[in-house]
C-alpha cells in the first residue's frame, strides 16, 4: 500500500459513521434548531423569524412537565438503583453458575416491545386486578393515597403507576452496566480488606462500592436519561395529571401541529439533561477512578 | 513426622505476645499453634491434621509444592478458611471461631489484592482507620520510609512497579503490628532478579520489625533463604520440619532429598557395621554410611537408600583414580552430560551404582578431559551421606520440584 493511500484508509474508514452522524443526528438538529425560531401557521407555512420568544412562551406554559418528567425520572432512577444494586451485586458475587441464566432473565423483557410490555402493566395494575386488590386489602394503597401518589382505590392513572412503569422497562439499563463494573472487582480484595479489619458492612462501603460507581454512574445515566424524555408510560399508565414533557412534545408535534413550540421544548429538555448530567459526572468525579 | 515441635528460641523477644494463654510452662507463649488443624472438602482432605507451634519472632516457611496444602493452612490461621478440625491459637489464645477482622493477624496476599481506588497511603492507611487509630498520617509516613517507598504516598497501585505493589503490601499489614505476619507467595509474581532483592528485603524488615512472620512458598531456595524454620509440606502432611541448614543436611525422607535441592539416592545393601558406620554394597561398591545419619533402622542384609549431595561429590578422570586418599566412599562411572553454568560445572555420570548421578564441581581448575564419554571415579567424605528408608519412593518430590515453578493459583 503506498503512503498516500495508508493515510487516507482511517478516513475511509470513518466515512460510513461520520455519514451517519450527519443525516440521522447533525441535520435533524439543525432542522428543529431552524423550526424552533420559525413563525407561522400550518395553512401559510413557517418562516424562520428568529422568534426565540416561543422557548419563554413554552417554558412558562410547560414548566410543570419539566419538573414533573425530572422527578418521575428521578424517582425510577433511584428505585432503579435500589432494585439493580443488590441485584447486580448477587450476580456478580453469589450467582455461580446461574449466573448466565440470570443474565439472560435480566434481558430476556427486550425479547418483545417496549409497547407490549407497557400495556401489560396496564393489565397488572386494572383497577379490578389482584395486585390492586391485594394492595387495597393490606391497606397499602391508604399509605400510598396519603402521600398522594396513588388516588382512592387505583393504582392505575396515578404517578405511582407510572413511576413503576418507568422503574420497570428501564431496570436493565441499571442493571447492565452495574453487573459489568461490579463484575471486575476482584472478590480477594474483600478478603484483604476483611483482613485489614474491616466488617462485611465497611468492605462494602469503602471497597465494593466506591470500585461499583462507573457502573452506577453508567446505569443512573442510561436510566434516567431516557426515562426523562419518555412519554409511553405516562401515555399508558398516567392520566392528564401525570403528563410529562414527552407526551406534550408528542401532541405539539402530532395533534396541535405547533411545530415551532415542540422544537423548542425538545431543545430545552435536552439542555436541561445535559445540564444535569454535566454537574453529576462533576460531583461523582468518575474521572477519578480507574 | 506428623506431629514436629520446634524449640522455642533461645532468645524470645518480650514484646512477642501478651501472656494470655493459658501456657503451662509459663514461658511466652507460641505465636501460633495450631493443633489437629486440618480441612477437607467432601472427600479430599487438603490438610491432615497437623499439630505445629511457631515461635514468637521467627521467621517460619510453610514449604511445598502447588496443591500441598500450605495456602489452605496459612489461610485457615488467617481465619479465610474455616477448619474442618482441630483449632488455631495465635498467642495463647483460641481464635478458632474469630473472623478474620478480629484477629491479631495480617495477610500479604498472593498477588496484593490492593485497593486499586485508593493511592498508596490510604492503601496502607486502610487498617489503621478501620480500627479508629490516631496519628495515622505519621504512621504511614513511618512505615513507607520502612518499605523504602517514601515519595509515592500519592501514586495509585497501577502506576508502580511488581517490586513496589509489593513493598505496599507489606506496608498495609505490618502498619497494623500484627502478632503474625502471614505471606502467601508474596514474591511469586515478580522476575527473578527482584525476588531475590525483595527476599533480602523481606529479611532486613522482619529483623527490624521482630514480628513473627509466617512465609508459604514453593520455592525451595526463597524458604531458606529468608526462614529461621521450614516446614516442608507434602499432600497435607508436614514431612520435615527444621532448620534449613539442617533440612538440607539430614533430609528425613526422599521428598526432602529431592525437593530440598538435589539429592543423588543410591540403592544399597548393608553388609555390616564397623565402629560407628555402616557398611553397605552397592552393584558391587563398597560405602559408609555413619550410622547415627541413618534414617532407617537395618541390620546387615536391609536394604537403604544411601544419598549424597553433588557439591559434596568430587570428581576425577579415571586415569588419576590412583590418586584418591584410602577411606573415601568411591563409586567408578562415565560422563554422559555436562552443564556450564559460571560458578560451577554440572556433570551427569553413569555409574553402576546409579544411572544418573549428579554432580557439581566449583570452576576452580578445571579439568579438559572431564568431556561426555569420559571414564571418572566419583569420590566423597563418608561422613557427607545420609541413609534412608528404602521402602519409599526413590523418586518422591522429584516431580512436584518441577510442577512447583510453574505455579500460578493456589490449589483451593
Amino acid at each position: 500500500m503506498n503512503p498516500a493511500r495508508r493515510r487516507l484508509t482511517p478516513y475511509l474508514l470513518l466515512l460510513a459513521g461520520v455519514a451517519w452522524l450527519l443525516v440521522f443526528f447533525v441535520a435533524p438538529m439543525v432542522y428543529q434548531a431552524s423550526t424552533s425560531v420559525q413563525t407561522g401557521s400550518l395553512d401559510k407555512g413557517f418562516r424562520v423569524t428568529w422568534h426565540f420568544a416561543t422557548y419563554w412562551d413554552a417554558l412558562r406554559e410547560y414548566w410543570p412537565h419539566f419538573v414533573r418528567s425530572l422527578l418521575y425520572a428521578g424517582i425510577a432512577t433511584a428505585a432503579c438503583l435500589a432494585i439493580g444494586y443488590p441485584l447486580a451485586y448477587m450476580i456478580a458475587f453469589r450467582a455461580g453458575r446461574w449466573r448466565n441464566v440470570v443474565m439472560v432473565l435480566v434481558v430476556a423483557p427486550f425479547f418483545t416491545s417496549f409497547l407490549i410490555r407497557t400495556l401489560a402493566w396496564e393489565t397488572i395494575l386494572a383497577d379490578q386486578g389482584p395486585v390492586v386488590r391485594f394492595l387495597d386489602a393490606v391497606h397499602v394503597l391508604d399509605v400510598t393515597s396519603w402521600l398522594h401518589v396513588t388516588q382512592g382505590h387505583r393504582v392505575l392513572a396515578t404517578p405511582l403507576a407510572v413511576v413503576c412503569g418507568l422503574t420497570y422497562n428501564f431496570l436493565p439499563f441499571m442493571i447492565l452496566p452495574l453487573y459489568t463494573s461490579l463484575e471486575r472487582v476482584d472478590a480477594r480484595l474483600h478478603e484483604a480488606a476483611g483482613d485489614l479489619y474491616a466488617t462485611a458492612l465497611t468492605t462494602f462501603r469503602t471497597v465494593t462500592f466506591p470500585l461499583s460507581l462507573p457502573g452506577v454512574v453508567a446505569g443512573t445515566l442510561l436510566t434516567f436519561i431516557p426515562a426523562s424524555g419518555d412519554y409511553i408510560n405516562a401515555e399508558l399508565l398516567g392520566s392528564t395529571n401525570q403528563k410529562m414533557i414527552g407526551n406534550v412534545i408528542q401532541a405539539q408535534f402530532l395533534r396541535v401541529l405547533d411545530y415551532p413550540t415542540a422544537a423548542a421544548l425538545s431543545f430545552i429538555l435536552m439542555a436541561a439533561i445535559l445540564a444535569i448530567v454535566t454537574v453529576y459526572i462533576r460531583r461523582s468525579g468518575t474521572e477519578e477512578l480507574v | 513426622m506428623t506431629a514436629p515441635r520446634t524449640d522455642p528460641p533461645a532468645a524470645a523477644p518480650d514484646d512477642a505476645a501478651p501472656g494470655t494463654g493459658p501456657d503451662a510452662a509459663g514461658a511466652a507463649p507460641d505465636a501460633v499453634r495450631l493443633t489437629g488443624l486440618g480441612k477437607s472438602y467432601g472427600s479430599f482432605t487438603a490438610v491432615h491434621p497437623l499439630d505445629l507451634a511457631v515461635p514468637a519472632g521467627s521467621f517460619f516457611a510453610l514449604l511445598g509444592a502447588s496443591g500441598c496444602g500450605k495456602t489452605t493452612t496459612l489461610r485457615m490461621i488467617a481465619g479465610l478458611e474455616e477448619p474442618s478440625t482441630g483449632t488455631v491459637a495465635l498467642g495463647g489464645r483460641d481464635v478458632t471461631a474469630l473472623p478474620p477482622y478480629k484477629r491479631p493477624v495480617n495477610t500479604v496476599f498472593q498477588h496484593y489484592a490492593l485497593f486499586p481506588h485508593l493511592d498508596v497511603h490510604e492503601n496502607v492507611a486502610f487498617g489503621l482507620r478501620r480500627r479508629g487509630v490516631k496519628g495515622v498520617k505519621e504512621q504511614v509516613a513511618e512505615m513507607l520510609e520502612l518499605v523504602q517507598l517514601g515519595g509515592l504516598a500519592r501514586r495509585k497501585p497501577h502506576q508502580l512497579s511488581g517490586g513496589q505493589q509489593q513493598r505496599v503490601a507489606v506496608a498495609r499489614a505490618l502498619i497494623n503490628k500484627p502478632e503474625v505476619l502471614l505471606l502467601d507467595e508474596p514474591l511469586g509474581a515478580l522476575d527473578l532478579k527482584l525476588r531475590r532483592q525483595m527476599q533480602l528485603e523481606l529479611k532486613r524488615i522482619q529483623t527490624e520489625v521482630g514480628i513473627t512472620f509466617i512465609h508459604v512458598t514453593h520455592d525451595q531456595e526463597e524458604a531458606m533463604t529468608m526462614a529461621d524454620t521450614v516446614a516442608v509440606m507434602n499432600a497435607g502432611r508436614v514431612e520435615q520440619l527444621g532448620a534449613p541448614a539442617d533440612l538440607y543436611e539430614n533430609p528425613g525422607s526422599t521428598f526432602v532429598a529431592n525437593f530440598l535441592g538435589t539429592s543423588n539416592l543410591i540403592e544399597a545393601e548393608v553388609t555390616g557395621t564397623s565402629g560407628t558406620d555402616l557398611t553397605l554394597v552397592s552393584a558391587g561398591q563398597r560405602l559408609t554410611l555413619p550410622a547415627a545419619r541413618c534414617r532407617t533402622a537395618v541390620g546387615p542384609g536391609g536394604r537403604v537408600l544411601a544419598g549424597v549431595r553433588p557439591e559434596k561429590i568430587t570428581l576425577v578422570h579415571g586415569d588419576d583414580a590412583a590418586a584418591i586418599p584410602e577411606g573415601r566412599n568411591r563409586v567408578p562411572g562415565r560422563i554422559t552430560g555436562s552443564g556450564f553454568t559460571g560458578v560451577a560445572t554440572g556433570y551427569v555420570v553413569d555409574s553402576p551404582v546409579c544411572p544418573e548421578l549428579e554432580v557439581v564441581v566449583p570452576n576452580v581448575e578445571r579439568d579438559s578431559r572431564l568431556v561426555p564419554g569420559a571414564p571418572v571415579v566419583l569420590h566423597w567424605n563418608p561422613a557427607h551421606t545420609f541413609g534412608l528408608d528404602a521402602a519409599q519412593d526413590i523418586d518422591a518430590g522429584l516431580d512436584a520440584g518441577l510442577d512447583a515453578g510453574l505455579e500460578a493459583e493456589p490449589a483451593a
